[in-house]
């Protein structure tokens, strides 16, 4: 921070930030449900996403299979390439990756989307139409993000682990039998729960900035531009602190 | 005309930071009656209508709409209020996700109104006939034209058969041939369910043809009030400069 002007701009959006996501805490379990919509947003957020989700985590699967190899070369231990590469997916970069591609995909839909609504007073409309629309927009987006993002993320550690029976062979031979027995056998529970747990949060970071930088969206359409790409930067950065957070925790917990 | 009131505003003031929108702003309408607000841009007509369905808190003053106190009453009663007031947005606010169908259905749907879908159907048909949009039911807004999409936000406005319809500038960013239209359809509509209106507008056209009676909201009080044949003859400075260009 160069200024303390910057420094309470900062500090002022951390806790309006941190306002909206208590206003969703006490909202999300009074009725009215909006359960249609959230059927809706999980059909939106999940089921949409799955390609983009899947399509990486191929990818990643398969490069990191390739980029490791030489040094488990080097050190003898190239048998281990299949576990290794499941600890590293179904630990931390299945998990992460995910959400990254989930903060860029979901977070700017919907800070577009909410910001759109915003400006054009589509929020105010549904407001006199006897909606509460911090409920039907808000509550049902981060709800979908929270259970869609978990779920996302076991599909993308599957995927991967695809890929990286693929990088396994392109230049050696490993029964697909083998790979998989390889990876499980060495995956503890240890390894799968807290990363499990890990993406409820993540979804909840996405899906909470998200709605937060397109409900108070301003500035016109200019403003709904600048929700979109803040949404994204911040939920990405929040995810990396989670992330940094969760494994303190977990050491801590003595899940490591 | 009866004499029977529907909306009283009461020594309103409203700020935004130093900027004092409304200070000490009285209004009464009764019912049937089509009340004009004319003022500058950003004078505080907008401010005004939001105050007014509860979409904004007034610092001081009081709302009273069918008596109900707007800012007294709790959730569930003030969409018992709103589901009686029709709002037409400046910007139409039509949902772009959802079919002309599905933005008409939405304030229904919300308010708790028990009907089956067979009554919806023939609602949302009805209010498609008063403005002429029938053939739209299944278009999405984005396909629509903007006169178009100001006449589906008005049958979406008409749909609850509110009592008192309030119009954020109506005519603003239609041509003068589509604007005519839209304050004829408001008058056909006013006529035929005897709601009340209040009309935000500087558009002269509508004032002159919509209107019963205009007020002229000039730093942030009910400056003047009368019909317009007599108001185009004030000699107030303030308030001749809205009439200068019909008067000539």
């Amino acid at each position: 921070m160069d200024n303390p002007t910057a420094l309470k701009l900062f500090l002022d959006e951390v806790g309006d930030i941190s306002r909206f996501a208590g206003k969703f805490l006490t909202q999300w379990f009074k009725p009215r449900y909006e359960i249609a919509e959230f059927v809706r947003q999980c059909f939106v957020i999940g089921y949409q996403s799955l390609p983009l989700v899947g399509l990486t985590g191929f990818i990643m699967g398969l490069v990191l299979t390739l980029q490791l190899r030489p040094s488990m070369v080097d050190y003898g231990v190239e048998s281990q390439l299949p576990a290794i590469v499941g600890i590293a997916i179904v630990r931390e970069i299945g998990p992460v990756i995910t959400a990254l591609i989930f903060a860029g995909k979901i977070g700017s839909s919907i800070g577009a989307e909410l910001g759109s609504m915003k400006v054009t007073e589509q929020i105010d409309a549904m407001e006199v139409s006897g909606t509460n629309p911090f409920k039907y927009l808000v509550v049902s987006r981060v709800m979908a993000a929270i259970c869609m993002l978990p779920i996302l993320a076991v599909l993308s550690d599957a995927i991967s682990l695809y890929g990286a029976y693929l990088g396994v062979n392109i230049k050696g031979a490993t029964s697909f039998r083998l790979f998989w027995m390889l990876v499980i056998d060495n995956l503890a529970f240890n390894d799968v729960l807290p990363a499990f747990i890990k993406t409820f949060f993540f979804g909840f970071a996405v899906g909470i900035i998200g709605c937060y930088k397109g409900y108070n969206s301003k500035k016109g359409t200019e403003g709904v531009g600048h929700s979109a790409n803040s949404a994204v930067v911040i939920s990405s950065v929040v995810i990396f602190i989670i992330d940094l957070l969760a494994v303190q925790i977990t050491d801590f917990l003595g899940f490591n | 005309m009866s004499q029977e009131m529907v909306l009283n505003i009461s020594h309103l003031y409203k700020s935004f930071g130093n900027n004092h929108v409304l200070t000490d702003f009285n209004l009464s309408v009764y019912k049937g009656e089509n009340v004009v607000v004319l003022g500058k841009s950003g004078s505080g007509k907008s401010v005004l209508i939001k105050c007014i369905i509860g979409l904004l808190k007034p610092d001081e003053g009081t709302i009273k709409v069918f008596d109900e106190l707007i800012g007294d009453i709790d959730d569930v009663a003030l969409d018992r209020v709103r589901a009686r007031v029709g709002f037409l947005f400046q910007s139409n606010a039509l949902y772009d996700s959802m079919t002309v169908r599905e933005n008409l259905e939405f304030p229904l749907r919300r308010h708790w109104i028990a009907v089956t879908q067979e009554e919806v159907n023939t609602m949302v048909m009805e209010a498609l006939e008063d403005v002429g949009l029938v053939h739209t039911v299944d278009m999405m807004p984005v396909e629509l034209s903007g006169g178009m999409r100001k006449r589906i936000a008005l049958a979406r406005t008409l749909i609850l058969k509110p009592e008192i319809i309030l119009y954020d500038e109506p005519t603003t960013g239609l041509d003068s041939i589509t604007g005519s239209e839209i304050i004829h359809l408001m008058i056909d509509i006013n006529k035929k369910y005897n709601t009340s209106s209040l009309i935000i507008s500087h558009d002269m056209n509508c004032v002159r043809r919509a209107s019963d009676r205009v007020v002229v909201l000039y730093n942030g009080i009910c400056y003047a009030s009368g019909t317009y044949s007599e108001l185009i003859h004030h000699q107030d400075p303030n308030v001749k400069q809205f009439f200068e260009q019909d008067y000539k």
